[in-house]
């Protein structure tokens, strides 16, 4: 007999370790190229007037970077962005093959409703959505995670834009042009700054989901999770 | 509801068999060992971006693997870069005048070139290694290009040149064509290099008029580089001197750690 009022739980994967692994480098990957991306950017801001303060780019102190390199750290920028973007593009790759051919994209991801996510939303602004069942996302996570790999599909495409404007000059067309592929990869960025800053913020709210990434097991409740396989009968002595 | 989770073990839980359990614990002990090392190394990676304030750039081994990277950008630029590709032109109308100055002083301190005195000076892997005045240069077969020209920091233009293609100049004076790098040096200290493929396509052409007039002083008089699927660095201005070589001469701001192909 289990405590009454208390649900019985268990604890299960909800991160296999490859997604783990995926995630943490794409932090990573993100940080690098976010950090890089910056310092670029202030060169000939793509909004103008709007540029980033020095110590959150990366690429070297201005002076320190000069007196190594004869260059305030824009050079260094760029080495940093063009080798991240291996670690992003082909991390990436291996995420989003995990996730179709896995099966999890679908399980997780999929369905998406309107109706579930005006419910969600109003239930996430009225505190009454429920995190119980951190295995299960919620519409609005759905949303949110299905759009922010669609933001980092199109990154890379008008990064490949503005890398290679004339080898790729469709796709630079389709983008609006050199400046144009610009100012999509300025807007993919703030999308993704501003998914990390909600992303961040909701798994310190909601600790468990940090913990799940970490070690890939949640506690969920046994009625929402699949149930176990039955335990095979062991052969006894008696035949 | 009560939707309070957490652990609860029933004091009548059922003792299983004794090995299942131990078994089952220890699989996974092991697996959190190995997934936590897993993490460690993917933490320290993260760790490692985070000392940016503190001039991880500067770090010589990073340095050297970012330069690395680099090395390994070329070769995969050289890969995409598709001879036959031609960079899309635009109209007279659409030309910018005058050009956008840049080199790596400012426009007052450009120290003009005295075409008395100026010949181009070759040297390396070419047959007829003549100097040449900028007379016999213009007596060339000469041909114009409207397209984009882009630089490495964000800003482009659309400009008009004209002169002899590169790749006409080069069989003119005998250069060895299975050559890697064509080499540049100019008059005010900055220098560059292109690879063979780029130096043979149609759109690179050694500049003597920019939108039909003379190269003005402050755009490179009397000779510049026009490389269309290159960024702008690629491009020297004021030219003396023209090399074929099979070693990478490097470049101004190659040798200050920017990707050497930075073909667009």
């Amino acid at each position: 007999m289990r405590n009454p009022g208390l649900v019985d739980t268990r604890i299960i994967t909800v991160h296999p370790p490859l997604v783990q692994f995926c995630h943490w480098l794409n932090v990573a990957a993100i940080f690098v190229m976010v950090g890089s991306g910056w310092h670029i950017y202030n060169n000939v801001p793509v909004i103008p007037g709007l540029t980033f303060p020095d110590w959150a780019t990366l690429g070297g102190d201005p002076d320190l970077t000069y007196k190594l390199h004869g260059d305030v750290g824009f050079g260094n920028a760029l080495l940093w962005h063009f080798a991240a973007m291996w670690l992003l593009v082909f991390n990436g790759l291996i995420y989003v093959v995990h996730g179709f051919v896995s099966g999890r994209f679908r399980r997780k991801l999929l369905p998406i409703s309107v109706h579930g996510v005006v419910r969600d939303v109003r239930d996430a602004l009225t505190f009454k959505l429920s995190h119980d069942d951190i295995s299960v996302y919620n519409s609005v996570q759905k949303v949110l995670y299905v759009g922010i790999l669609g933001v980092l599909g199109l990154i890379v495409l008008s990064g490949l834009a503005v890398w290679k404007p004339v080898q790729f000059q469709t796709l630079a067309a389709l983008l609006g042009g050199f400046q144009g592929a610009r100012l999509v990869h300025f807007l993919c960025m703030s999308a993704i700054v501003l998914f990390v800053i909600v992303h961040v913020t909701l798994a310190l709210l909601v600790p468990s989901t940090l913990v799940a990434m970490l070690t890939g097991r949640a506690r969920v409740p046994v009625a929402a999770a699949p149930a176990p396989p039955a335990q095979p009968i062991r052969p006894t002595a008696e035949q | 509801m009560n939707m309070a989770y957490r652990p609860v073990v029933s004091p009548k839980r059922p003792v299983a068999g004794i090995s299942q359990d131990t078994v089952t614990d220890n699989r996974r002990t092991i697996q959190r060992i190995e997934r936590r090392g897993f993490l460690r190394g993917s933490l320290s990676l993260g760790a490692l971006t985070l000392l940016c304030g503190c001039d991880v750039s500067n770090d010589r081994s990073v340095q050297s693997a970012l330069l690395a990277m680099s090395r390994w950008n070329d070769r995969v630029q050289a890969f995409l870069f598709n001879p036959k590709r031609m960079a899309p032109t635009y109209t007279d109308a659409q030309v910018r005048k005058p050009p956008r100055f840049n080199a790596f002083y400012s426009i007052d301190d450009v120290k003009p070139v005295d075409i008395t005195t100026w010949k181009l000076e070759l040297a390396g892997l070419i047959a007829d290694k003549r100097p040449w005045t900028l007379d016999a240069i213009n007596a060339l077969p000469q041909v114009t290009q409207i397209t984009r020209h882009i630089c490495v920091e964000g800003w482009d233009y659309i400009g008009k040149w004209s002169g002899v293609s590169l790749g006409t100049f080069l069989q003119r004076i005998g250069a060895d064509t299975t050559a890697k790098f064509v080499g540049f040096k100019c008059y005010d200290g900055y220098s560059g290099s292109i690879d063979m493929p780029t130096a043979l396509h149609p759109q690179t052409q050694l500049t003597t008029r920019y939108a039909d007039e003379v190269l003005p002083d402050a755009y490179g008089f009397p000779l510049r580089l026009r490389v269309a699927t290159k960024l702008g660095f690629k491009m020297p201005k004021w030219i003396t001197a023209l090399e074929v070589t099979n070693l990478n001469p490097g470049g101004y701001w190659e040798d200050r750690g920017y990707n050497w192909f930075t073909g667009i």
